[in-house]
């Protein structure tokens, strides 16, 4: 560092100093790699015989050919978002209420937090795909084992439907709420990280808020939605975006992406693929993320 | 005796308001242990399950009276899972290649994330809005590209000028990961950084400034004073990044197909000990495997990976989940 300089100018060069690796691997590994991968999707990539490649521009025949053509694309893609739309409000209902659950206190509750995170320390892709692949092993067919994989909460889901369809509860609310209790396994292992920032958040709350609506008569209840939701719901947007950023993650599709240029070795259409998903996710992120934020309340 | 106690100084009405607070108290807190202990149990099931069927004897397989504890116990489980995995190597190449990303990533994101909470340049705004895209974008977007990148590594021709060779293929090699992770562009980076960033704005200023007075330099002052302040986003970045990395499959396979690693070990774990069990019946060539039997081989060999990730949380839980409320991932 020169003398001479403003003390200004000197904290800002260090300060690029300090983000100089990251800087480099952004433009290196972050910011190339997505133009190139722009360019590979309207494009036919061919690997020379000497390990480098040409490309022959096609359009948007790859496009063309994910969307329209290709026979599971589609629909995987339009699963992935279902999926999502269903889980992401369960989740973060559920996370919610274990958060305020572990954040009372009681007897054994360092034991019950250990236990609720353990989920995040064991989920894996490996293991899920294990644990599939050994499912339809055992019963011979894909379809079978996703079918007994769904049904291993060995919960008789029957009668309870049969109730709340005599009780004129509307089919799709049933449909949805069944679908909740299939899930629970799913919905557990996948709000480990969404517990603890709502945790986080809970924590944070300044107890002087609390003691003066319990001086003013307020229960419990209207604590919560006056108080405590108020309070967490900024994070109520950063949870769904991390809820979606999850589960889109670890998809079928991105699973189909992968398998489309490593194992068909069509990286064009592997790259248009990728780039159809990443545009869907952004717009749902973007539309969500709209809608949550201008209910979120800022304490600030 | 509490209430008869109670009876001697409170009128009446107050005694039933109380007790019918104090009962609702304790309807409460069974409601809450029973809701706990469900979902406690829910995410404990599997591994038990897998635990019974590790030490579970091959003629206990159909057994349906068996419930958890098995009738015959063996270790024949664990042995051949071992085999197929080639576990100990496996576990101990996968840990140390987990530690070096770790502790990368949480160099160079603790880095970046300094830079952004306390310094002030031209675009700053700019290039942190970018940090938020890297974490934004699945990383399957940059596979093509990152995978050719790497295969037919040269950074900038330089390699050429020294070697004369045209490009080095980097792939099944540890390098691709080592050298994403020491530029924080890793498994997740964005977000190590976003936390290490929210904790760094919320601490004093006062102390970087004494530190200057003191007449230390910026890294003197990060690397003596900050950082030792930073145990908090630290314990949580290192532990969420030695864990992914140990559980990670979507670098491994587009890497390091090849390599040694556990997670890829497992992916292939069912198709291996099929072929594994169906060696073992040498006298009948034609003999399919149990798929029964293979099941069990694959869960003792889900429940080897596990385990050491199980034995590391119980020591750094207390420390991990301390630590994140202190973080203030929040903000």
């Amino acid at each position: 560092m020169k003398k001479g300089m403003t003390l200004r100018r000197r904290q800002a060069l260090l300060g690029i100093s300090f983000i100089f690796p990251w800087l480099c691997g952004f433009v290196l590994l972050f910011a190339v790699p997505l133009l190139q991968s722009i360019r590979y999707s309207f494009s036919k990539l061919n690997i020379l015989p000497g390990g480098g490649y040409e490309l022959e521009s096609v359009g948007l025949s790859n496009f063309r050919y994910a969307i329209l053509t290709d026979a599971t694309y589609n629909r995987l893609l339009t699963e992935a978002v279902l999926d999502m739309v269903i889980n992401v409000p369960l989740i973060l209902f559920f996370s919610l209420f274990c958060a305020t659950l572990l954040n009372q206190k009681f007897r054994g509750r360092s034991v019950a937090r250990a236990l609720f995170f353990l989920p995040v320390i064991l989920a894996s892709g490996a293991i899920a795909q294990a644990e599939l692949a050994g499912l339809i092993n055992m019963t011979g067919s894909a379809q079978a084992a996703e079918e007994l994989a769904e049904s291993s909460a060995l919960f008789d889901t029957l009668p309870f439907t049969s109730l709340l369809l005599d009780l004129n509860v509307p089919m799709v609310v049933v449909d949805y709420l069944i679908g909740a209790v299939n899930r629970i396994y799913e919905i557990i292992t996948s709000s480990g990280v969404q517990i603890l920032i709502f945790l986080a958040a809970l924590q944070s709350i300044p107890s002087s808020m609390y003691e003066v609506a319990r001086l003013e008569g307020a229960t419990s209840y209207e604590i919560f939605w006056k108080i405590t939701f108020p309070m967490v719901s900024p994070l109520i947007l950063t949870n769904v975006i991390y809820t979606i950023i999850d589960s889109f993650t670890n998809s079928p599709v991105t699973e189909t992406i992968y398998n489309t240029a490593f194992q068909s070795l069509d990286f064009g259409l592997s790259a248009s693929m990728a780039w159809i998903y990443t545009l869907t996710v952004g717009l749902l992120l973007i539309g969500i993320g709209y809608v949550v934020s201008r209910r979120v309340f800022y304490y600030h | 005796m509490q209430v008869g106690k109670l009876q001697r100084f409170r009128p009446d009405e107050n005694l039933l308001y109380r007790w019918k607070t104090k009962s609702l108290g304790y309807l409460w807190s069974f409601g809450r242990f029973i809701l706990i202990a469900g979902i406690s149990f829910v995410i404990i099931q599997p591994i038990i399950m897998k635990i019974s069927m590790a030490i579970k004897d091959k003629q206990d397989i159909l057994n349906r009276m068996i419930f958890i504890i098995p009738e015959n116990f063996t270790l024949d489980n664990i042995r051949h899972a071992m085999d197929i995995l080639n576990y100990f190597p496996s576990l101990t190449n996968t840990v140390l290649y987990s530690a070096i990303i770790m502790f990368l990533q949480a160099a160079s994101c603790a880095l970046a994330g300094y830079g952004f909470a306390r310094f002030d340049f031209k675009g700053k705004n700019v290039l942190f809005a970018l940090v938020i895209l890297t974490i934004l974008v699945p990383p399957q977007t940059l596979m093509v590209p990152m995978y050719l990148y790497f295969r037919n590594f040269d950074l900038f021709g330089i390699l050429k000028l020294l070697t004369g060779k045209e490009s080095i293929n980097l792939i099944n090699t540890y390098w691709p990961s080592i050298v994403l992770s020491a530029t924080a562009n890793g498994l997740k980076s964005g977000l190590y950084i976003y936390i290490f960033r929210q904790f760094f704005r919320g601490t004093p200023k006062e102390i970087e400034e004494a530190a200057l007075i003191d007449g230390a330099g910026g890294f003197q002052t990060f690397f003596r004073i900050m950082l030792p302040n930073a145990i908090p986003p630290l314990v949580t970045v290192m532990l969420f990044a030695f864990v992914w990395q140990y559980n990670d499959t979507y670098f491994a396979s587009l890497f390091m197909s090849q390599t040694n690693l556990l997670s890829i070990q497992i992916a292939s774990l069912p198709a291996n000990a099929n072929v594994y069990i169906s060696l073992m019946y040498e006298q009948m060539p034609d003999a399919k495997a149990d798929p029964n039997h293979v099941a069990m081989i694959v869960d003792t060999g889900i429940l080897l990976a596990i385990i050491p990730l199980i034995i590391m949380y119980l020591f750094v839980q207390r420390y991990f989940v301390e630590s994140i409320e202190r973080t203030g991932v929040i903000g």
